[in-house]
């Protein structure tokens, strides 16, 4: 929210086009797995920068807590012991939150214009004084991240800490990551980091690591490096290919245009109608009649 | 921190936080560094990511350390005596040692006194009447002049390294499956791992905290594995070390300060009752060397005492009084925690001060505690939070049920800052003395933790001189210099612990040199001498406040070497010195094991010991003069055979923990549980027995809090919310338990209930032939704060404390549990 309009790519619901003078860096956080320790420093983080507070909740026999992301917490981690190799127990935490997708379903399908916004340099903004509450972008989000709140019927999810990014910080959580498992830098810089890791964890026998970028969405800001990157599911139900749901899709793809084409059909009919037939006149007869 | 004294001199982490990223193996075992140290883990991530380092976890828990480690193999909680020692006879019988250091740096060539034995599971010496070891055999042979006797070829059957060969001949990888069960595969595959170490240029790390302190054999655990870190040549080595995680930011600074009742300040140690002659008690401590031509530094023992006094008592210590001595308590016993609480229990102490302190819930047995504090007259709590202890006569139904008519203690309250709330130092693990700058006054009517105590003691000493009293003398005399006694100031108190000169300190070499003009502050503790010319009020922390300035706040992160020395940052003691035992980086002509992590050299033009760091040596100490490395030791080396350091024998054994699941010791089956621990005799009628309690439970701390602290923060409270504890999958479809249900875990001296979380992490294991399971307790719940309310997890941990310090033995007991 901090960001100008100058930095605004893309607006829900606008067809207005945005400025296109300012070159921005694509910008992406790189979340290793390989290094979290699922401390929560990050969701700590999260919470203080942001003046967030959730319930004090209870333990459901996990180590996951909050249970889920809520309006409150807009990052969780979650916590998956599995067996990729019978006998070989790896404990697998992911920092789940927006991925600020390149093409964002929350953007696609929300109805109201700016309340979704995406900036040049990759992220994915809610501007809640435009939120008509209707949650459509819950169900455009392949990764089921934004969360309604009761309070004030607004949508809400992780901004990538825009506020920090555009004044050259990096978000809360990249800062507070004890580690060094969160990372944040241009994409190109993120990746060639990737490269990196990927050989040593490749060496460390892992064979199959590798980044988590989807390419269903069009890639994504936020990018994981996984153990195992061909079974995005071993991390608390990684979507393996995500893509915007097809009613979505549907709506602002096939279906938005022809609605258009339909709108602008029934106006250019009338202007046609209007140019052939002339204004609508009302026979005097008839106002006479409804005077009396 | 007694174990790293006995071994190699000083008890302190040898290395510091920083120098993990230099590691070629870290080995985590004893600890969880990723849960409870997750800022120094950064470190381990740094080796991992830049030194290609390997990462080992041994726990009885698959860890947050796990969840990144390369390997980890699972551990019976309390075996790791039985693990460590097979890893010892792995090395010996596998030739994978350090040969030139053995010889050279340790006590491997010292011929061992006649009359020590180990047999059946006991050393020379002990009386069962008593559970106490008589140490006199425990010793090394010593020649007409004076010196041990030696036998550089190892060929000696008494010589220390055949002794050690001999003790753990019988730790075989079968065994160690057998007691620890470990998988015979895991336990070598680890072995291989760090046996590969063994490389005069390859480094491992160890990194320890109370999983190995708190057992009745806590001491001997760490010593093993200071052992092993000798035999493969990996003390004084940069990336090498044992690296004693501290669990609290200052508790390094508690034990530097002597807050233990028979310390004083800078590991000096209190008198007995025996020794009333001044001069039998520094001689006593003032150690000659064992070998020709070593620095034995305690030799100057006598400077760091005398120049305490002076800081105590000024100028009412004089060498006619003995500087005070007969003003200083002489102990009749070792007044722990555990006996402070036993007194109180039995009502022989009545007033307690528990500062920053809760040991309601930081004791084991939490009912036997609570007894106690109700013998009190009076209990003062100083603290920034309201403790459970500091309500412990109230009734929080099921978490705390006592009857408040009935308990007559009179509680007083008195809230001081948090260590955000004043200036000063705190020394972290790394013995680096870092300062800090008060971010808030404290609220409402809280105070410092100096202003408080300079209140009580400024009532106290006018009570002493106006109605005198028993014995005023130490108390109406003690120097209180401050510009404002009611307030004295962190600087001031860290000006008095560094140390000034009260007269011209001058060169011993050159009498007319001045070092320090009278009034001025000292540069070190090389400047402090016996005939009262200094004062200082903690040797060890002398150069942290200089006629240069604050040492501690300097902030030049600059790191020449590239191996995170950065020298200029705070001040490390002793004498600014980040990796100790630094001679032994070099072989014996001096030069570096690893050119590549160059500590210190010699160099022979400047005829100086030169390097990033500064030389634990005598600077000019050639080489070939054979100044050993270990320079605090007698000996000049380091301590394979203990000698009589530790209450429990000189080389570590695998004694079962004294709630045993097995109620035998595969080693030696009439000894089963440490024989010199300290038990209590009520306390040994509350032990429960593996027929009772089947499961072995053991206690832990998880990332999201801090101890009893962080339960009255909202922000870690919304992140662990409320008490659990883990169990495995296979024991919990035995109790027909599933993750969510409210459980009762219950031992001998009580139960508490929590949430079950059913977990993969903790497997079962096969130990000398049985299925064992274990349960798992966070402890960070108690009756007060804003997480949800539980119960204080030392209900349930058993009054027993390892024999050389007392620690509890919070890691390893019985329960059982049930769906509640």
């Amino acid at each position: 929210m901090a960001l100008q309009s100058l930095d605004i790519k893309r607006r829900s619901a606008t067809t207005t086009p945005s400025a296109g003078i300012r070159s921005t860096p694509e910008l992406a956080k790189l979340i290793d797995v390989s290094k979290c320790i699922g401390c929560k420093a990050c969701q700590a983080a999260c919470m203080e920068w942001n003046d967030l507070r959730d319930d004090i909740g209870t333990t459901a026999g996990t180590y996951d807590n909050p249970r889920d992301l809520t309006e409150h917490s807009w990052t969780v981690m979650r916590f998956a012991e599995v067996e990729p190799e019978p006998g070989r127990l790896e404990w697998l935490i992911r920092k789940d939150g927006c991925m600020h997708c390149a093409d964002p379903g929350c953007l696609k399908a929300c109805p109201a214009p700016g309340a979704v916004v995406q900036y040049h340099n990759g992220i994915v903004d809610f501007h809640e004084e435009h939120c008509i509450g209707c949650g459509y972008c819950v169900t455009g989000c392949p990764f089921n991240i934004p969360r309604l709140s009761r309070a004030d019927a607004k949508v809400y999810k992780c901004t990538l800490c825009a506020d920090r990014v555009a004044v050259g910080l990096e978000p809360a959580c990249v800062k507070t990551c004890p580690t060094g498992a969160i990372m944040f830098g241009t994409k190109t810089d993120m990746l060639k980091q990737a490269a990196g890791r990927i050989t040593d964890l490749k060496r460390r026998g892992f064979a199959k690591a590798g980044v988590y970028d989807p390419k269903g969405v069009g890639g994504t800001h936020v990018i994981y490096l996984l153990q195992h990157a061909d079974r995005p599911e071993l991390y608390s139900d990684l979507p393996d290919n995500p893509s915007i749901s097809p009613m979505v899709s549907l709506w602002k793809g096939a279906v938005k245009p022809l609605t258009s084409l339909a709108f602008g059909m029934i106006a250019v009919g009338a202007f046609f109608h209007y140019l052939v037939k002339g204004p609508n006149r009302v026979p005097e007869e008839r106002e006479q009649e409804v005077d009396q | 921190m007694a174990s790293l004294a006995t071994t190699f001199g000083r008890g302190a982490m040898t290395n510091h936080w920083v120098d993990i990223k230099n590691a070629d193996v870290v080995v985590i075992m004893g600890g969880n560094a990723a849960e409870a140290h997750p800022c120094g883990f950064k470190w381990v991530t740094e080796a991992k990511a830049h030194n290609n380092a390997t990462l080992i976890v041994v726990d009885p828990r698959f860890t947050r350390s796990a969840a990144v480690a390369d390997y980890y193999a699972p551990i019976r909680s309390g075996s790791d005596i039985a693990f460590l020692g097979g890893l010892i006879n792995y090395l010996l019988s596998n030739d994978k040692i350090q040969h030139e250091y053995v010889k050279r740096f340790t006590d491997a060539t010292f011929l061992v006194n006649d009359g020590y034995r180990f047999e059946g599971g006991l050393f020379s010496g002990y009386d069962p009447a008593t559970h106490a070891y008589d140490k006199a055999s425990w010793a090394y042979q010593k020649g007409p002049d004076g010196f041990v006797v030696t036998d550089d070829t190892l060929q000696h059957p008494r010589c220390v390294f055949n002794l050690l060969k001999q003790h753990y001949s019988r730790y075989t990888a079968e065994m160690v499956a057998r007691v620890t069960g470990t998988p015979r595969e895991q336990f070598l595959k680890v072995c291989e791992l760090i046996a590969a170490t063994s490389a005069p240029d390859k480094t491992t790390t160890f990194m320890y905290a109370l999983g190995w302190t708190q057992h009745s054999v806590g001491t001997q655990m760490i010593r093993t594995t200071a052992m092993v870190q000798l035999l493969l040549g990996n003390i004084g080595m940069a990336g090498g070390g044992i690296n004693a995680l501290r669990g609290h930011s200052n508790i390094q600074g508690l034990t530097d300060l002597g807050l233990l009742s028979n310390m004083l300040p800078g590991y000096l140690t209190l008198a007995g009752d025996k020794e009333q002659d001044f001069k039998t008690f520094l001689d006593k401590r003032a150690f000659k060397p064992l070998r020709p031509g070593q620095m034995s530094y305690w030799q100057n023992y006598p400077a760091f005492h005398v120049s305490l006094m002076k800081s105590w008592y000024g100028d009412a210590a004089t060498r006619d009084n003995n500087w005070c001595y007969d003003w200083l308590p002489k102990l009749d016993k070792v007044y722990d925690v555990l006996q402070v609480f036993e007194l109180m229990h039995q009502g022989k102490l009545n007033g307690y001060v528990a500062q920053g302190f809760n040991p309601l819930a930081a004791f084991p047995d939490k009912a036997k505690i609570s007894r106690a504090l109700a013998n009190l007259k009076f209990l003062v709590v100083i603290d920034p939070l309201a403790t459970e202890t500091s309500e412990f006569w109230k009734n929080f139904g099921e978490f705390n049920e006592v009857n408040p008519a009935a308990i007559k203690t009179e509680v007083f309250r008195l809230p001081s800052g948090c260590f955000a709330e004043e200036d000063g130092s705190l020394v972290n693990s790394s013995r680096l003395l870092q300062w800090h700058y008060k971010g808030e006054d404290p609220p409402g009517e809280a105070k410092g933790d100096a202003e408080i105590i300079a209140g009580l003691f400024l009532k106290l000493r006018e009570l002493y001189r106006t109605e005198g009293g028993a014995f005023p003398d130490p108390i109406r005399n003690l120097t209180w210099p401050y510009r404002i006694p009611a307030s004295p100031s962190a600087e001031e108190l860290a000006r008095e612990f560094n140390g000034k000169a009260l007269d011209n300190v001058t060169d011993p070499k050159d009498p007319t040199k001045v070092l320090a003009k009278a009034g001025e502050q000292l540069a070190g503790f090389a400047q402090l001498r016996d005939d009262g010319s200094t004062a200082c009020g903690c040797w060890i922390f002398s150069g942290a406040w200089t006629q240069v300035g604050n040492m501690m706040a300097r902030r030049d992160n600059s790191d020449p070497s590239g191996l995170g020395n950065t020298p200029n940052w705070a001040f490390a003691w002793p004498a600014n010195r980040r990796i100790i035992y630094n001679r032994a980086s070099c072989d014996a002509a001096g030069k570096p094991w690893d050119p590549r992590r160059t500590v210190i050299a010699w160099n022979a033009k400047a005829t100086q010991w030169q390097g990033m760091d500064v030389p634990d040596m005598r600077p000019d100490a050639a080489p070939e003069q054979n100044v050993g490395p270990f320079i605090m030791n007698p000996e000049g080396v380091a301590r394979l055979f203990g000698v009589d350091k530790l209450a429990d024998g000189p080389f570590p054994e695998h004694y079962e923990p004294f709630e045993t699941p097995l109620g035998t010791n595969p080693l030696h089956p009439a000894v089963v549980s440490n024989p010199a621990a300290r038990l209590f005799k009520d306390d040994r009628e509350a032990l429960g027995s593996a027929k009772e309690f089947p499961y072995i439970a053991t206690t832990y701390r998880l990332t999201e809090h801090f101890h009893f602290w962080t339960k009255h923060a909202r922000l870690n409270a919304i992140l662990q919310p409320e008490q659990f504890v883990e169990i495995g999958e296979e024991l919990a479809k035995e109790k027909g338990i599933r993750s969510g249900d409210q459980v009762t875990v219950s031992s001998k001296r009580g139960h508490i209930k929590a949430v079950a979380v059913v977990t993969k992490r903790l497997k079962a294991l096969v130990v000398d032939g049985k299925l064992l399971h274990t349960v798992g307790i966070p402890i960070h719940w108690g009756f007060k704060g804003v997480a949800k309310n539980g119960y204080l997890a030392n209900t349930l941990t058993p009054f027993v404390g390892d024999a050389t310090t007392q620690t509890p033995e919070f890691k390893t007991f019985l329960v059982t549990i049930e769906k509640a």
